[in-house]
């Protein structure tokens, strides 16, 4: 199978979707000519024509509001949010009406529409091209929020997002964009070329929603982890020599709990890492539905390693991100008795 | 130091407060008839005085004149008479419904039937409003069944909603009415969205969006014009400026501007500003913009100048903010009114015809309402089930939505 790029497949993803469906439009800020600030959406427009694929006014709430619009119609918008960090203008439609049309309407409006938001922090971006909002959207009723961690995914998931029926908040790691990163900043980065995760099938394919991967498996104790922290949490492992399972959560919401359940009775330990900041983040969900479905399994409480509660900031990068070295003292702390 | 003085916030305030004698004398009011009206096709910087005017048919004699005349036959007008007072009579009766507590909530549109029922009539099957709270004339004018609405106003077993919205805030796909938010403005950019979906599909249908003159100073307003303009999306940009946002006079959102329909100017929009209670004005400004759409000109601005009548929401009281007596001074009058005189002048209604047709109205509400509550209101009788609360959130639901369902013993 060919390698790609995280963005390669991204593009693949919607390139496979605009021509199976007409009704799937494409557009957001940069998006259109350009082909986005990270060439996500490079060549279609050419492909498709404007009217598919086009440039949009510096207006997040503008964005997102016309797509629950055109998805009101009856089309399948698959819009772009430059950076996670800027969706908060458009936040009021995401939740009081995308997430919530097909619920107040009975099902006479639905609201079909992929918010695709490059998100996370190690490349930095400072406090405004760095941040992990998932848990503003996993708290939201009707959302459906999900986070590749690979090529292979991000095309499949993309595709099953489009087809979904409901809204879905698709946040690209953009760390992730080249190359898989574990938090090793010190060291050369791997291009996609060099991961076996990097091989992405052309054509239709999909990965459902909803569903976990398990990257590492072993029977010590269970790291579940998304996006850019799947990496970290391996080179923990490995540096550290404990026999972790990873799982790749994949998606937030809906979430597979059979997955994580099925790990942590085995395991009998768990700890939850993000790079969003700790407090009320999405561990906290993920630490509460273990201990409540897993509580006379464990061995250990469950521990977070999260950003920090504070905004993220520049120079302190690597003092911020969770690297593998505080995930790996996670899983050694863990791991006693 | 300095030499210029200490600076000083400026707050706008009403002309007039309670206890206070209304005066709308410092309110421009054209002669009826007086204003242009352009090829739809017209460079809109060739019309940027009509932002600044009032386009108006129907003169002090209740006569049809100027140029905007026209544009409705006898049988429209008169039933754009019975929408309207049938509009009026629903509010009465849901009033007094929330007043008995058999609701909890209701928001009546006193003064500005005009509007919402004389715009339905410029669309066609297939555009789509996406109205505000104060726009249910667009229902009654599109033929939506008046139990259907009482049913969704009680959350009883026949809410269309199945009890999970607030009353007034309906939803009619097939009468081209959009799910009502309580977020206010929302839907305004949403229409543009809509319309430029239809351009995306090469359709014909156009879109129709409302918002109040509060609700301007959203955010979601300017994205919705800014959209509107860029794509020369087929919109009808709607603003009924009713002088007030609950307790705020509508100063605090206009600011400097002259006028709401001015804001369209800055965006290269065609922006016209009508008479609210004139349903000859409204209708034909109306057509105007809608036609300018379908032939793929691009959006219009509408500031419809009323006043709002009644309460802001039945859990408001106007007379701790303006005089009780307000309404009475407004010089543009009441639309029922003014149309049921016109008609009378034009030969084909009378003062007993129209005493008639007001106990035929409101013989149909009321049958409507008995019809109504025999599926419940919100205290009594038949209610959607608990079960209905967790469907819909997804087209499927979800794991973690099942177990809860299961938790809540449905």
């Amino acid at each position: 199978m060919p390698r790609k790029t995280m963005i390669e497949a991204i593009r693949d993803g919607m390139d496979v979707m605009m021509e199976r469906d007409d009704n799937v439009v494409v557009f957001g800020e940069d998006v259109g000519f350009f082909g986005g600030v990270f060439r996500a959406t490079q060549g279609l427009q050419a492909k498709y024509g404007k009217s598919r694929c086009f440039d949009a006014p510096i207006s997040e709430l503008g964005i997102v509001g016309s797509a629950v619009g055109m998805a009101a119609y009856g089309l399948r918008p698959c819009v772009e949010i430059q950076f996670a960090d800027y969706m908060y203008p458009a936040y009021d439609q995401i939740v009081s009406e995308a997430a919530r049309m097909r619920y107040r309407s009975n099902g006479q409006f639905t609201c079909p529409m992929v918010v695709r938001m490059p998100t996370g922090g190690g490349i930095f971006g400072g406090q405004t091209h760095s941040q992990s909002p998932e848990a503003l959207f996993t708290h939201v009723a009707g959302l459906k929020t999900v986070m590749p961690s690979n090529p292979s995914d991000a095309k499949g998931l993309l595709i099953s997002a489009i087809e979904d029926p409901d809204p879905v908040i698709f946040l690209e790691p953009k760390r992730l964009y080249n190359g898989p990163f574990d938090g090793h900043h010190e060291r050369p980065v791997t291009p996609w070329s060099k991961h076996e995760l990097g091989e992405v099938a052309d054509g239709y394919y999909t990965i459902p929603l909803g569903k976990a991967a398990i990257r590492r498996v072993g029977s010590a104790i269970t790291v579940l982890a998304y996006g850019t922290m799947v990496y970290v949490a391996e080179a923990a492992a490995n540096e550290t020599g404990i026999d972790a399972e990873i799982i790749d959560l994949r998606s937030l919401v809906p979430l597979d709990i059979e997955a994580i359940e099925a790990s942590v009775r085995k395991t009998g330990r768990c700890i939850v890492v993000h790079e969003a900041t700790l407090t009320s983040g999405f561990g906290a969900e993920l630490s509460a539905l273990v201990q409540e479905t897993c509580f006379y399994h464990l061995e250990a409480p469950v521990a977070r390693v999260a950003g920090w509660d504070t905004p993220y900031p520049h120079a302190q990068e690597w003092d911020y991100f969770p690297g593998p070295s505080r995930v790996g003292q996670a899983l050694l702390n863990a791991m006693e008795p | 130091m300095t030499d210029y003085p200490p600076l000083t916030l400026h707050v706008p305030e009403p002309a007039v407060r309670p206890g206070g004698h209304p005066d709308f004398s410092n309110v421009p009011i054209p002669e009826a008839g007086s204003v242009d009206r352009p090829e739809v096709d017209a460079d809109p910087a060739s019309m940027r005085k009509l932002a600044y005017s009032i386009i108006r048919v129907l003169n002090r004699d209740g006569e049809a004149v100027g140029p905007w005349a026209g544009s409705l036959s006898d049988d429209e007008l008169l039933q754009g008479l019975r929408d309207m007072m049938t509009l009026r009579a629903f509010d009465a009766r849901m009033q007094m419904a929330q007043r008995q507590g058999k609701t909890s909530f209701y928001m009546q549109h006193m003064g500005e039937e005009g509007v919402s029922c004389a715009f339905q009539k410029a669309l066609l099957p297939g555009d789509m409003n996406f109205p505000t709270y104060r726009q249910a004339g667009l229902l009654i004018a599109s033929g939506y069944p008046l139990v259907d609405m009482m049913c969704q106003i009680y959350s009883n077993e026949r809410d269309p909603l199945k009890g999970r919205q607030l009353p007034v805030l309906y939803s009619a796909k097939e009468n081209g009415f959009f799910s009502i938010s309580g977020n206010l403005a929302t839907q305004y950019i949403q229409a543009v969205g809509w319309a430029m979906a239809s351009a995306i599909k090469n359709d014909t249908k156009i879109a129709a969006a409302w918002i109040g003159d509060g609700s301007t100073a959203e955010s979601d307003f300017h994205a919705a014009l800014v959209f509107a303009s860029t794509y020369k999306a087929p919109v009808v940009l709607n603003i009924v400026n009713n002088q007030w946002a609950i307790s705020t006079f509508q100063g605090i959102a206009r600011g400097g501007s002259g006028t709401f329909a001015a804001r369209g100017l800055g965006f290269g929009l065609p922006a016209l500003r009508v008479d609210g209670n004139d349903f000859l004005a409204v209708h034909a400004v109306a057509k105007w913009a809608a036609e300018r759409a379908r032939r793929n000109l691009g959006a219009t601005m509408i500031e419809y100048v009323t006043y709002r009548v009644g309460a802001h929401s039945s859990s408001d009281d106007p007379s701790a903010y303006r005089p009780k007596t307000e309404s009475d001074a407004w010089p543009l009058g009441d639309p029922i009114i003014r149309l049921k005189n016109h008609l009378i002048v034009r030969g084909v209604w009378s003062e007993e015809r129209h005493k008639q047709s007001e106990a035929e109205v409101l013989d149909t509400v009321i049958t409507a309402q008995k019809e109504a509550e025999r599926h419940g209101t919100l205290h009594a009788g038949g209610r959607p089930s608990a079960r209905d609360m967790f469907e819909g959130v997804y087209a499927e639901m979800p794991p973690h939505l099942r177990r809860q369902r299961q938790q809540a013993g449905v």
